[in-house]
């Protein structure tokens, strides 16, 4: 279906309410006295407009506002990752102190206006969208970057984040204005019938591309578009470290299948991808995502910041998330997919522990870290160790099967070398992985090291993520079936 | 009840852990006692389930099987048969032991047991899972326990030697899941059911691959799988050159986790090898087996016996030693004959009892004396001469002396190996010399001699501790006298994979 304004809105509650809940805040925030509350309030309409995006399953898929917009299951699956990743968000700053005395009006609603912005880039479908969209998210996250007042980490942080942007969102719409010279058209699904008639310089079409590339990549911060994001993890805000870690990254996933699948291949039967003869993106992306997983576990291994070992650790997990489009089939998809989703769960749960250590001894150096478990935070530590090993892989946890989804993706399509980078990958992930576990268990802590104590709020979500990460490491049949279905695009 | 025998010894001490957990961090003497109940059930059930095994049937037996992921063919699949069920027996009885070995433990007595119970969990399951999926968490499942056990309650040098030790182990398990997955996408339907993996074994293509360096060596994906698979299991073995962790690990971990390495972990390499390997590539296994692992298995005997040899502690010289008889499983299984195959599994359970008697022993030692040096003691016979009564029982039947368990073993894989690999054999007998060799050695310089004045005050060895000895020392001697007691058990399984294996060697 092909929708006019008005008649699209009534598909556009969860936006409308998103919408409605940013500037209510941003007119509470003037009257209202406990800026606590701002915060709950965020919590609730993000709650809503995610009641809103389940009402939409079930509806046609089809475009919307003149074809701007496509709604189908592949866009709702990341509305629903997107305010996840914004709820927790959102709960985790309650539970932080380094974000409570910050202006908590402005924080939440640009919180709510980057969740926005994800939005839009999981269902554009249409270039000149696709590049407003991915700006409204980068500008919210400059923002929220150099949100902490007289830090200057946090202002060197969100400057470098600010160029770096500036640069690969230019080469990227560089690279659209070459696709619109080439087939007339900013629409994907006429970029798609333009392409596929095979009218087209290969090469420049093959560039066009790369530059392209250049924009989603720094979004999913892959090699070698990574360079902003340890200093940018290490500045910000933790829960903003977090939300841009997951959310941020899941965004850019959105928008480059909804490119590089529907928009320019032909999807064949039995779920397997063709892509334009002639323009080898796949072979570029296998390389790239090689090289994104090793440097990143690489350079993760001497960190002595938690935070920044999380960014490289980020950067080597974009790598394995790539794996799952090199194979080009559903398969490789829904495991990408998948792991968006533990990911999620497992990064933000890291990073909470992060949060919780902060709070206590204001450290985010491993040293802080020193006999974690023997300092009154058992709980906590183990939680931690749980999340750690999830993101190395082992089982029986979440982060196993994600991986176990991907390398058995690139084994059905023979990436032999693929798979066997990405399990070495794994093993040295253990190695800085295990050393942060070792610092909390096996080191004893010093009689200067305070004690670390958690509040409800902290310790409430603490569970929910825990719960999450060992339930999906042991039944992830529902799971594997949502991300399934949600591989329904709209292409015509 | 019997429905799901094998279940409730999987996970009776899981719920051991629970209870373990909900436990007051305080009540040490709590923790200990709950901890020894839920691994009584898994030994008394081991006990029934040897009763009732009827070891004429060589297909698996005390099978469950429920769905778990369906739409990957996914199961909860278990079941036993003559390969496993000695080392199901095993891991009973020494895990039950054990806890007793552990009563001295008194830093975070909570999490030690805790930790010790999902550790027991993860290893029965590895030898009665039938899916690979399933095989594969638990033998995952198992590294993180230990990890934690050598790194939080061992020795002096425990981080390192816990980091190395889940390293390697990672690393060949990873290798292993590439494999399980090749095979999976392999096998038509898709499946991870272990039996109909078998089934359909000449599906795998030996036909060599295209490209380097696989043409210039013959090899196809039949071959690729099973070194993938032989690197995986030969790190957990430990067989030459993945050895490395094995002295480093043994040295560092408190006494009642070496004992759970030696005896029950590094068969989870060779139970491995002969589950998966054999069976389900025997093409490959008839190709690089023969001779490769026999050789391999003669080099791990001389090797470990010789390092044995050079070293000045104590339970470095056990760990070598256990290298080294490790070497006797490979050689026999190499051999595909009836007495060779039947000497490696029953090596397998004797090294068991053997190594975990003699890792007590010097757990014993150590916290009486709080160090290990072999030339630090001298004339305990003296001092305390039950424990000298006792090692010494224990040394003679890991040196091999007819009448005790290993004697059988040993000779039952040369006698297996003398009929494919005369040379080899010989040296595999050598092996036992050097081994005789470091063993009198170092009972004469501990045990013999003039007693050392700094230790003859050293207290007997006590109830408890002899408590978890005397029950491995009787079933040394009896398997010394009636090895049929566990060679029973065996041989019809053993026989139909050789079976397998035998039609494809040229």
């Amino acid at each position: 279906m092909e929708l006019n304004n008005l008649d699209s809105l009534k598909f556009f509650y969860p936006e409308a309410v998103l919408t409605g809940t940013i500037l209510l805040l941003a007119l509470l925030d003037l009257v209202v006295k406990n800026k606590q509350s701002l915060g709950t309030m965020a919590l609730l309409g993000s709650l809503l407009s995610l009641w809103a995006t389940s009402q939409l399953y079930g509806s046609p898929a089809g475009w919307l506002f003149h074809r701007m917009i496509i709604l189908d299951q592949f866009s709702l699956f990341f509305k629903v990752v997107s305010l996840l990743a914004v709820l927790l968000v959102v709960w985790m700053s309650l539970a932080c102190r380094e974000v409570r005395d910050i202006h908590q009006g402005e924080y939440y609603t640009v919180l709510l206006t980057s969740a926005l912005g994800m939005f839009f880039m999981a269902s554009s479908s249409n270039l000149l969208m696709a590049y407003l969209s991915l700006e409204l998210v980068s500008l919210t996250s400059y923002i929220l970057t150099g949100f902490l007042p007289h830090n200057r980490r946090s202002s060197e942080a969100a400057l470098k984040y600010l160029i770096y942007g500036g640069v690969a969102s230019g080469t990227m719409i560089y690279g659209m204005s070459w696709i619109f010279g080439m087939t007339g058209s900013l629409d994907y699904a006429r970029i798609n019938e333009v392409l596929l008639r095979g009218e087209v310089n290969r090469l420049s079409l093959f560039m066009a591309f790369v530059f392209i590339l250049a924009g989603f990549g720094y979004k999913i911060v892959f090699v070698p578009f990574h360079m902003w994001s340890p200093d940018v993890y290490q500045g910000a805000p933790t829960p903003i470290t977090a939300f841009l870690s997951v959310g941020s990254n899941a965004a850019g996933v959105a928008i480059l299948i909804r490119f590089f699948f529907p928009a320019v291949s032909r999807l064949e039967e039995g779920g397997n991808w063709a892509f334009i003869s002639g323009v080898e993106w796949p072979h570029f992306l296998l390389i790239v995502s090689m090289v994104t997983m090793t440097l990143g576990n690489l350079s993760a291994l001497n960190q002595e910041n938690v935070k920044r070992l999380l960014a490289y650790s980020g950067i080597a997990h974009a790598g394995y998330i790539l794996m799952g489009l090199v194979v080009l089939n559903n398969e490789g998809l829904m495991a990408m997919l998948f792991y968006i989703v533990v990911y999620l769960i497992m990064n933000l749960g890291a990073f909470l522990v992060v949060v919780i250590v902060a709070n206590a001894t204001g450290r985010e150096d491993i040293e802080g870290y020193r006999g974690l478990a023997w300092r009154g935070a058992a709980i906590p530590a183990v939680c931690m160790a749980i999340f750690l090993f999830s993101l190395t892989g082992l089982p029986p946890l979440a982060g196993f099967v994600g991986k176990f989804f991907l390398f058995a993706a690139a084994i059905k399509q023979e990436f032999y070398l693929l798979a066997l980078v990405a399990v070495i990958n794994s093993v040295i992930s253990l190695y800085y992985y295990a050393r942060i576990v070792k610092t909390m268990f096996l080191d004893f802590p010093e009689p200067a090291d305070p004690e670390v104590a958690m509040t409800p709020d902290a310790s409430a979500l603490l569970g929910v993520l825990t719960t999450l990460t060992v339930l999906f490491g042991i039944y992830w049949g529902p799971l594997v079936q949502y991300t399934n279905q949600s591989l329904r695009f709209f292409i015509k | 009840m019997t429905d799901n025998l094998l279940s409730y010894m999987i996970f009776f001490p899981l719920a051991g852990m629970v209870v373990v957990l909900l436990l007051p961090r305080e009540r040490h003497e709590l923790i200990r006692w709950a901890s020894a109940l839920f691994t009584v059930p898994p030994l008394l059930l081991a006990v029934w389930l040897y009763m009732n095994f009827d070891p004429a049937d060589p297909g698996l037996q005390f099978v469950e099987k429920l769905p778990w992921i369906p739409a990957y063919n996914i199961d909860y699949f278990v079941g036993v048969d003559g390969i496993s069920i000695s080392m199901v027996l095993l891991t009973a009885l020494l895990c039950f032991l054990c806890i007793f070995a552990s009563w001295g433990i008194d830093k975070g007595v909570k999490g030690y047991f805790a930790l010790f119970l999902l550790l027991d969990t993860g290893m029965m399951g590895v030898f009665v899972a039938l899916d690979f999926f399933l095989f594969y968490i638990f033998w995952e499942v198992m590294l993180l326990p230990m990890y934690f056990l050598i790194g939080i309650w061992g020795g002096p040098r425990r981080e390192y030697a816990a980091i190395k030790f889940f390293l390697y182990t990672l690393f060949g398990s990873v290798l292993m899941l590439l494999a399980i997955l090749a095979l999976y996408f392999t096998s038509e339907p898709h499946t991870f059911d272990m039996t109909k993996l078998i089934a359909q074994s000449d599906k795998y293509s030996t036909a060599a691959l295209g490209f380097w360096p696989f043409d210039r060596l013959g090899w196809g994906f039949q071959h690729v799988v099973w070194m993938a698979l032989f690197i995986g299991f030969a790190i957990k073995i430990p067989a030459f050159p993945f050895h490395t962790w094995l002295p480093d690990a043994h040295v560092e971990a408190p006494t009642a986790i070496s004992v759970i390495l030696a005896g029950i972990l590094l068969k989870m390499g060779t139970y491995g090898i002969l589950r998966v390997n054999f069976p389900m590539l025997p093409a490959a296994t008839a190709d690089l087996a023969y001779y490769f692992l026999a050789a391999l298995g003669t080099w791990n005997i001389i090797y470990g016996a010789l390092c044995a040899m050079a070293q000045k502690d104590f339970k470095k010289l056990v760990a070598y030693s256990s290298v080294s008889h490790m070497g006797y499983v490979m050689l026999g299984m190499a051999t595909f004959t009836p007495q060779g195959i039947s000497g490696a599994v029953l090596q397998m359970f004797n090294h068991g009892t053997i190594t975990g008697m003699l890792f007590l022993l010097v757990g014993v030692i150590y916290d009486r004396a709080h160090h290990r040096e072999i030339d630090g003691f001298g004339g305990l016979a003296a001092v305390m001469p039950v424990y000298t009564g006792v090692s010494a029982l224990a040394f003679f039947a890991s040196m091999g002396l007819p009448g005790l368990s290993g004697f059988i073993s040993e000779v039952l894989v040369l006698l297996g190996a003398w009929q494919k690999y005369q040379v080899l054999a010989i040296l595999g007998a050598a092996g036992v010399v050097l081994t005789a060799g470091y063993f009198l050695w170092t009972v004469q310089r501990v045990y013999l001699g003039p007693t050392n004045e700094k230790y003859r005050a050293l207290p007997e060895i006590n109830g408890r501790e002899l408590f978890t000895l005397v029950p491995l020392g009787i079933i040394v001697i009896i398997l010394g006298v009636y090895p049929h007691a566990v060679l029973d058990l065996l041989r019809a399984s053993l026989d139909h994979l050789n079976q397998l294996v035998i039609p494809h060697l040229s």
